[in-house]
């Protein structure tokens, strides 16, 4: 088993922190898992990537031109990303933003409004969590339960607060898998 | 042991304040910057000092001087940083002074880019300084072996009184991996009698100083540095393989490229085709004898070079090894542009139809 996903956007998004989110479950699955960023002057405004591996190999590329999953928060990143996906991979889009649809007939594609469905669950900064609910439900690589186990972590202590609206932000994006 | 996630960087200064750093100066560059970040952060908790000097060239010098006075000192920086701080590591080999030197490379030359990059080859392997010097050069590929190499690296260069470098291209320090902290094997050390501590109750007065003016005693000098540097070629020597035994051809690569190269290695034998990998972890001193061992070997057939330089440096120590056994063929890339998987399946199997 090895998945090589692409999470692309805008800087401030959360998309590398969707993608350190997948690291932390798989490696708490027992995977073998890399996170690359990608650190130009993206950073400022333009679209910042991370890629990711989980495997159950040791980890040979930490970076790939051919993802199994791309998440694509922004336009330019599903323009940028969307031809090397290989065929029958998968590409999760977070429809607030993006108001392309996915070209290719050999991808499976799925249309999550992610700011939406935050701000119905109470705050706008956890669209990344609806998008990793997508992305759990859709691939199944990872359990539910390790992310929220995982939330629960994050958020220890003073921050605890925050645990409901996560893991509610989470599985409403899971639910919007079919 | 519980994995933790870390970005490389940042594991890499925790390792060193693991290992006992005492003291840390450096200057932002991208992408290393996250190393002076976290020592800034919690060197001084631990004890320690860390200092954001004016300049590179400042920095190298407070580590001379921290390392003169015994302290376990360090600095990083990337490639045009580096090069900056070549005066100060040449004379602090010449003053035979233990420092650990991190540089997580970009691509050059000059400022280059930001993006990964292996053209500091030469500069680490060689010596970018003046005069006949030498630094032990370790180069992880992965952000654990960084973690384990940057704490050795602090008791080989107390051993052998020398600086080391812990050479890397910036993908390792900007990505994040599993990693256990774990005890690395510690060196049993000598007191440092040597340092400029104060005299004290001592008979004489201790000096750092790398200028000879009588020719015979600066030879002599030489040639004790000579002597040290045999020492660390006989004894310091790392390599890894893979999957060699039998391999028809050998990629060789170091830091990122390796493990791209491993990828490209399992989709090859699951082609039936016969390729390995050999890695030099130190890089100088060059792993020469085991890949000789190597070329000599029969069903060894050629040897692909796969480096992020677009000439190619790495390959000059290959060829010197392999002695024109066999022939050595080159894949790189500059400027952040990584070599893929694919490319190296068809360098190897085109140096294999080359000689069948």
């Amino acid at each position: 088993m090895k998945k090589e996903i692409i999470i692309s956007g805008f800087g401030g998004q959360g998309g590398l922190a969707i993608g350190k989110n997948l690291a932390e479950a798989g490696m708490a699955e027992g995977l073998n898992v890399t996170w690359a960023p990608s650190y130009g002057p993206e950073m400022r405004g333009g679209t910042a990537n991370c890629s990711v591996v989980l495997s159950d190999k040791p980890v040979g590329s930490p970076v790939f031109a051919h993802p199994t999953e791309l998440i694509a928060l922004n336009e330019p990143s599903l323009s940028k990303f969307e031809a090397g996906v290989i065929s029958g991979g998968c590409v999760f889009i977070n429809s607030d933003v993006v108001t392309d649809k996915v070209s290719r007939p050999d991808l499976t594609a799925y249309y999550i409004p992610c700011n939406t469905i935050a701000e119905e669950v109470g705050n706008a900064k956890v669209s990344n969590m609806v998008m990793l609910g997508a992305y759990v439900a859709g691939t199944k690589i990872l359990k539910p339960e390790t992310i929220e186990a995982m939330i629960q972590e994050m958020f220890a202590g003073p921050k605890a607060k925050f645990i409901p609206l996560n893991i509610d932000a989470f599985r409403r994006g899971m639910a919007c898998i079919q | 042991m519980e994995k933790e996630l870390w970005k490389g960087n940042e594991a890499i200064a925790e390792a060193a304040i693991r290992a006992g750093c005492d003291c840390f100066f450096g200057y932002p560059i991208t992408p290393q910057s996250e190393v002076p970040e976290y020592m800034s952060a919690h060197l001084p908790k631990a004890g320690g000092v860390f200092v954001q000097s004016e300049s590179e060239v400042a920095a190298i010098n407070m580590v001379y001087g921290a390392a003169g006075a015994g302290m376990r000192a360090m600095t990083s920086s990337s490639s045009p940083g580096i090069s900056l701080k070549q005066e100060g590591i040449s004379y602090i080999a010449g003053a035979e002074l233990p420092c650990v030197i991190v540089n997580c490379m970009r691509g050059g030359p000059g400022l280059g880019t930001i993006q990964p990059g292996q053209g500091d080859y030469y500069q680490a392997t060689r010596g970018g300084g003046n005069g006949d010097y030498r630094t032990l050069v370790l180069s992880p590929s992965n952000v654990q072996e960084a973690v384990d190499y940057v704490q050795e690296a602090f008791d080989i260069a107390d051993q052998y009184r020398n600086p080391v470098m812990v050479v890397m291209d910036g993908l390792i320090g900007q990505m994040m991996e599993p990693i256990e902290w774990h005890e690395v094997p510690k060196r049993d050390l000598a007191p440092k009698d040597w340092a400029t501590t104060g005299r004290k109750d001592r008979d004489h007065n201790n000096i750092i100083n790398s200028l000879y003016m009588d020719p015979e005693e600066c030879d002599r000098h030489n040639d004790h540095l000579a002597e040290k540097y045999a020492a660390m070629e006989k004894n310091e020597v790392r390599w890894s393989e893979t999957d060699c035994d039998d391999a028809e051809v050998v990629i060789t690569a170091y830091g990122t490229p390796a493990r791209i190269a491993l990828t490209a290695i399992e989709t090859l034998r699951s082609e039936g085709l016969k390729v390995g990998l050999f890695r030099p972890i130190t890089l100088w001193p060059f792993p020469e004898e085991a890949l000789r061992k190597l070329a000599k070997s029969d069903h060894v057939k050629a040897f692909v070079d796969v480096e992020m330089s677009s000439t190619g440096q790495m390959i000059d120590d290959v060829r010197l090894a392999v002695e024109g056994r066999k022939p050595v063929h080159y894949l790189g890339h500059a400027g952040g542009v990584m070599p893929t998987v694919e490319e190296m399946v068809e360098a190897a199997k085109k140096a294999l139809k080359e000689v069948k």
